[in-house]
This record gives C-alpha cells, sequence and structure tokens, in this order.
C-alpha cells in the first residue's frame, strides 16, 4: 500500500541561496532552533470528507502533529507552544506577518494547507525563515488519504534537510523483535512500525522463536533468524505478502544475517562441528560462497557501504573483538583494541564509522569507531544494552536494554532506545510490548 | 649441654615456623579458587536445576564465563552419559547449548553451539556414534534462571543433553 505512492511536487518559488537559519548537528545541541509549526488550514469540505474516511476530527492539525513531534525528538528543534501564535493557520500560509512570529521569538516557521480532491489527499507547505522575512521551501504532495502520517514524516524531512544540510530520517521504519512472557521462555514476534512508533504491525505469531530481523535496501523484504521446526535458520519474509521463505539448504545452524548493499545476496554465520563461519549466498542464482575459513568463531557480518567490506565479530584472539575485510574475505585485520570484548559491528550508511556494543568491568556499552579502529568514543552506558542500528542519515543509533531482575527474577523489561551520534538527545523508543533487536529501515521515499 | 638444648629449641622454632608457613600458603590458595557451596572458580556445581536422564545419569554440564572447555566434573557426568548411552543403543539425543545473558546475541549463538558440541566431541570419544547426537544452540533465549547475579548465569552457561526419540 505505501509503495503506490504518488508525488507531485510542485516548486512555487525558486529556493533561496543564503541560509540565515543553519542547525549545526555536528556538535552537541543544547540550543534547539525554536521553530513554530503551524497547523496546516483546511477547508471545510475538506474537513468533513477527511473526518469521514480516516476518522480524524482535523486534519491539518494531525499532519502538523507529526511534524512538530519528528522535530522535537530529534533534539535539535523546539517546537513552540501553539497557544502563542497570533495568526490563523489560513493567513499564515499566504503571507506570513513576520513581527507576529518574530514576537514570540520563533525563528522558522511552518505553514501550509490541506485539500481533499479527486479523493485524494493534497498538501502543500511552506518553510519561511521568520529573521530573514523570506520563503525558504514550497512544496506540494499528493497521495491516498491512508498515507497522510507519511506526509508528515516528508515535511518533517524536507524541513530537516534544509536546515541541516543533512538528510533527514523520518520517513522511515522500523522492524524489531516484540517480546512478551517470562524470561525464561519468552514469546518473540517480528513487529514492523513507523519511526515514530505508529502503524505498529506483527509480521509472525510467536509460534517459534525470531531473532535479529534486518531490511533489504529497498525495504521490501526483511531477512531474520527462525527457530520453525527447532531448527535454528535464516529465513527471508516478504512484508507485503507475508511469504516465508529459508535461505539455502545449510546442514546446520545459520544466524545473524544481513542484506548486502546492492540486494543481491545475504551475508550470515553458519556453525557447524563447534565452529561458525561466515558466509554468502547469492539470492537469484542460491550460489553460496565462504568468506572466512578460522577454527574461531566469526559472527555478525555488516557490509560497508560501498559493498567492498566487511565488519564482523570474531574471537580468534581469544575473546570477541571487531575485525574489517575485503568482501572477498581476504586482508583480515582487527580494528578494535581497547579494554574489554567487543561485538555487534554495524558499518554506517555514511561510511565513515562503525558502531558497536562494547563489555568492559560488567558494564555495557554503545560506541562508535572509525573504520581502521582508531577515534574510539563511547555513547551511553547501561547494565546490558546492545545491537546499535544506524538511522539511514548516520546520525542516530537505535540498540536495545534490558533491566536487571530482582533476587525473585521479577521486574524484567526490554525496551528499544536511541542517541545521536553526538552522545545527546537519549531516549527511550516507547512499544507497544517489550522490544528488542531493531533495525532501521532506509528512506521510504527512495 | 646448652648448646644442645639451644639446638633443639631452634629446631622447634624452625619447624613451628615452617608449618605457621604452610598452613598460610595453603589458605592462602584455596581463597584464589573460591569454592562456595554452588561454584568453582565461576563454574556452576550446584544441583538446582540439574535432571536426570536415569539413576546418577545428570543430563547437565556447567561453563565458566566465555568458556567451552569441559571441566573435570563435566567429563565425569557426561562418561555417565555416554555408559547410559551404550546401554540403550536405540536412543538417539539433542545436545542443546546455552550462554548467559552477559553477552551479545549472536556471538552467544555461536557460544552454545560450541559448548553443544564439545559435549558432543567427548560422547564421540566414549564410542557413541555422532549419527545419534545432534546439536542444537539456544544463545541466551532459554535461561533457565531469570536472575540478574553469577549464580544464576552460572547455572544458564549449559550444555543440555534431551532424549530425541
Amino acid at each position: 500500500m505505501l509503495f503506490r505512492y504518488l508525488i507531485i511536487l510542485l516548486i512555487l518559488l525558486p529556493l533561496k541561496a543564503f541560509a540565515l537559519i543553519e542547525v549545526d548537528i555536528t556538535r552537541g545541541n543544547l540550543s534547539p532552533l525554536p521553530v513554530a509549526v503551524s497547523p496546516l488550514s483546511i477547508d471545510e469540505k475538506s474537513k468533513i470528507n477527511f473526518k469521514k474516511i480516516l476518522k480524524k476530527n482535523d486534519l491539518g492539525s494531525e499532519i502538523s502533529s507529526v511534524i512538530e513531534n519528528n522535530l522535537r525528538q530529534s533534539g535539535l528543534f523546539n517546537p513552540l507552544n501553539k497557544n502563542a501564535f497570533l495568526q490563523k493557520p489560513e493567513i499564515a500560509n499566504l503571507k506570513p506577518r513576520f513581527e507576529d512570529w518574530n514576537l514570540i521569538k520563533a525563528q522558522a516557521l511552518i505553514t501550509g494547507k490541506v485539500t481533499f480532491i479527486d479523493e485524494k489527499l493534497r498538501v502543500e507547505f511552506r518553510l519561511w525563515d521568520v529573521l530573514a522575512g523570506k520563503e525558504m521551501i514550497a512544496l506540494a504532495f499528493t497521495t491516498v488519504p491512508s498515507n497522510w502520517r507519511r506526509v508528515g514524516h516528508i515535511i518533517a524531512d524536507k524541513v530537516y534537510e534544509r536546515l541541516t544540510g543533512e538528510n533527514g530520517y523520518f520517513d522511515t521504519r522500523i522492524i524489531y523483535v516484540s517480546e512478551e512472557g517470562p524470561k525464561t521462555n519468552r514469546i518473540k514476534k517480528l513487529a514492523i512500525m513507523d519511526q515514530d512508533g505508529f502503524n505498529n504491525k506483527f509480521l509472525t505469531l510467536g509460534n517459534e522463536l525470531v531473532l535479529t530481523p534486518r531490511f533489504s535496501p529497498t525495504n521490501q523484504m526483511v531477512t531474520y533468524l527462525s527457530y520453525f521446526r527447532n531448527l535454528p535458520r535464516v529465513y527471508l519474509l516478504d512484508i507485503e505478502t507475508g511469504m516465508q521463505e529459508v535461505v539455502g539448504d545449510f546442514p546446520g545452524m545459520t544466524f545473524a544475517p544481513r542484506f548486502s548493499p546492492d540486494g543481491k545476496k545475504i551475508i550470515m554465520s553458519f556453525a557447524k562441528d563447534g565452529n561458525s563461519d561466515i558466509y554468502t549466498m547469492d539470492l537469484e542464482n542460491r550460489v553460496v560462497e565462504r568468506i572466512t575459513n578460522h577454527p574461531s568463531i566469526d559472527t555478525s557480518p555488516s557490509y560497508s557501504p560501498d559493498g567492498k567490506y566487511i565488519t564482523f565479530n570474531s574471537d580468534r584472539s581469544k575473546y570477541q573483538q571487531i575485525y574489517v575485510m575485503k568482501s572477498n574475505g581476504k586482508d583480515v585485520k582487527r580494528i578494535s583494541f581497547g579494554n574489554g570484548l567487543y561485538g555487534t559491528p554495524v558499518w554506517s550508511p555514511r561510511g565513515d564509522l562503525i558502531a558497536f556494543t562494547k563489555l568492559h568491568k560488567g558494564k555495557f556499552y554503545i560506541g562508535v569507531m572509525r573504520a581502521d579502529g582508531t577515534g574510539e568514543r563511547l555513547l551511553t552506558e547501561n547494565f546490558y544494552q546492545e545491537a546499535p542500528s544506524w538511522s539511514p542519515n548516520g546520525r542516530v543509533l537505535i540498540f536495545y536494554r534490558e533491566t536487571k531482575t530482582n533476587s525473585k527474577g521479577e521486574g524484567f523489561s526490554a525496551k528499544l532506545w536511541s542517541i545521536d551520534l553526538t552522545g545527546y538527545n537519549e531516549r527511550m523508543v516507547d512499544t507497544v510490548m517489550d522490544a528488542s533487536d531493531p533495525s532501521w529501515s532506509s528512506l521510504l521515499s527512495n | 649441654m646448652y648448646q644442645g638444648e639451644t639446638m633443639k629449641i631452634n629446631k622447634i622454632f624452625k619447624n613451628g615456623f615452617l608449618i605457621l608457613l604452610a598452613s598460610l600458603v595453603l589458605t592462602a590458595c584455596t581463597t584464589q579458587k573460591k569454592t562456595t557451596g554452588q561454584l568453582q572458580g565461576d563454574v556452576y556445581t550446584g544441583s538446582d536445576s540439574v535432571e536426570y536422564l536415569a539413576s546418577g545419569v545428570a543430563d547437565r554440564v556447567f561453563f565458566a564465563t566465555n568458556e567451552t572447555v569441559l571441566t573435570t566434573p563435566a567429563r565425569e557426568t557426561l562418561r555417565k552419559q555416554a555408559a547410559w548411552l551404550r546401554k540403550n543403543s536405540k536412543l538417539t539425543v539433542v545436545l542443546e547449548g546455552h550462554a548467559d545473558e552477559r553477552g551479545t546475541r549472536e556471538y552467544n549463538l555461536a557460544l552454545g553451539e560450541r559448548r553443544a558440541n564439545s559435549a558432543k566431541d567427548y560422547l564421540m570419544t566414549y564410542g557413541i556414534s555422532s549419527d545419534r547426537i545432534s546439536v542444537l544452540s539456544y544463545g541466551k533465549e532459554r535461561p533457565v534462571d531469570s536472575g540478574s547475579n553469577p549464580l544464576a548465569w552460572s547455572k544458564n552457561r549449559r550444555s543440555v543433553t534431551v532424549k530425541a526419540n
């Protein structure tokens, strides 16, 4: 449904080259940019139609809430209280009285209009530089009404891009494992949701253990580990059709799967007779290639975005460390050298950094290092946390945490958390139930 | 006469000193590798959670943190399992390998597989054919003790032999 999405872009005025407002996302942001997100204006007839179809009283207000929440959650923007707004949405969208918005200290202003036309949803929006008194972006979208949340996400991405100079990450989904039940017998299901927690859907029933799901580059498929029939193997799942198929015909456990950046291969571990090595399988011709051949445990492989290198986890030097090798398995180099154990390496979509989990003196850390192992930076510490996954712009990491149980074995919970690369804006990602093993999609509109 | 007596007294002191020194050294040795009721080093030695395949044949062996090597008590247990399997020659088993929660999920899947294979290899050296034994790793997914403490974790680092038929 989401993939029959129509966009018609109308650039109504030329973009201005100078940006008087700019947001720097390379440092910790202690003063988020004050931005006013005006409710999108909507005429009475459209309001009634959308209320009938979507059961939403005021779609203009709803879409602006999606935009506002995204901007606030990013930690870079401070959406101002609507009660202070002086101009009505309809008027502000045509020509804002900048003094009014200046008065409440807004530096950027978002206005827009929502219309029901030919059974479709049409949204126009504008981003204004309040201090300069100029329009920065003007765009319009047309799509099916049920896609209204995605319109909010795309607008937030456009605003983010214009003001930071970086790609956004709001029009994305998270795939994860939904968990419930006692620790000794957890029920786990694959689940998918919008990055802001809405539209949660379960993809499996919970009859067999499922772990570590990851998106394909087009976001249409998922690869994961399933214990179907008590045989742990890597599977593929088509998100739209729900069809599942086992990857290859391996005579033993396969696990830790990921897609190659071109989507053509699955890379994974295969365990046999006490040894785990890294293999790939071509999804088209089904050819299996062995990438590592070492008596140590080799697992958690992750490709560089250009597909030329693989980072992985190995205990070939006795304890878990992070290694990088060429994608044909040659030139294996260890890159982790700090104190402690290292695991779950994952290459940033920007190609510059590798995120990882570290265990040292009984504490777990999420950190990043450059692909040559230099510049190790620990972002957060906890009793237990692991498995970071990158947002598509390489600026945010999502991971999961578990809590300690008390002496009676009670109090256990698992939740998703996210943190910016700067180490700021650490926040819990709310899920319907307990959750683990999150993986971030690429931008849906690509 | 005095010289002889002094020498005797010296000898008593010397022996006494040596005995004292020896007992100090011995106590130092035992405190280095702690044996509480249920842990030796950090390998579980208790009987909590242990079930029996037959009289006197425990169904599981335990491991130290990050280790997949069999301890002496583990080998003893496996020898008894091998004997029981030789007696019941039609039985097949699954060795289920597990890890504690203090590690990353994927590595723990591999660790569980390696632990179960350590046990399998040992059973094979006692004549049990490999086609009677299959291996299954659960990583850290099926702890037997949900506590967040070293004793609970030690019970979870295990390989369990389960009857398959």
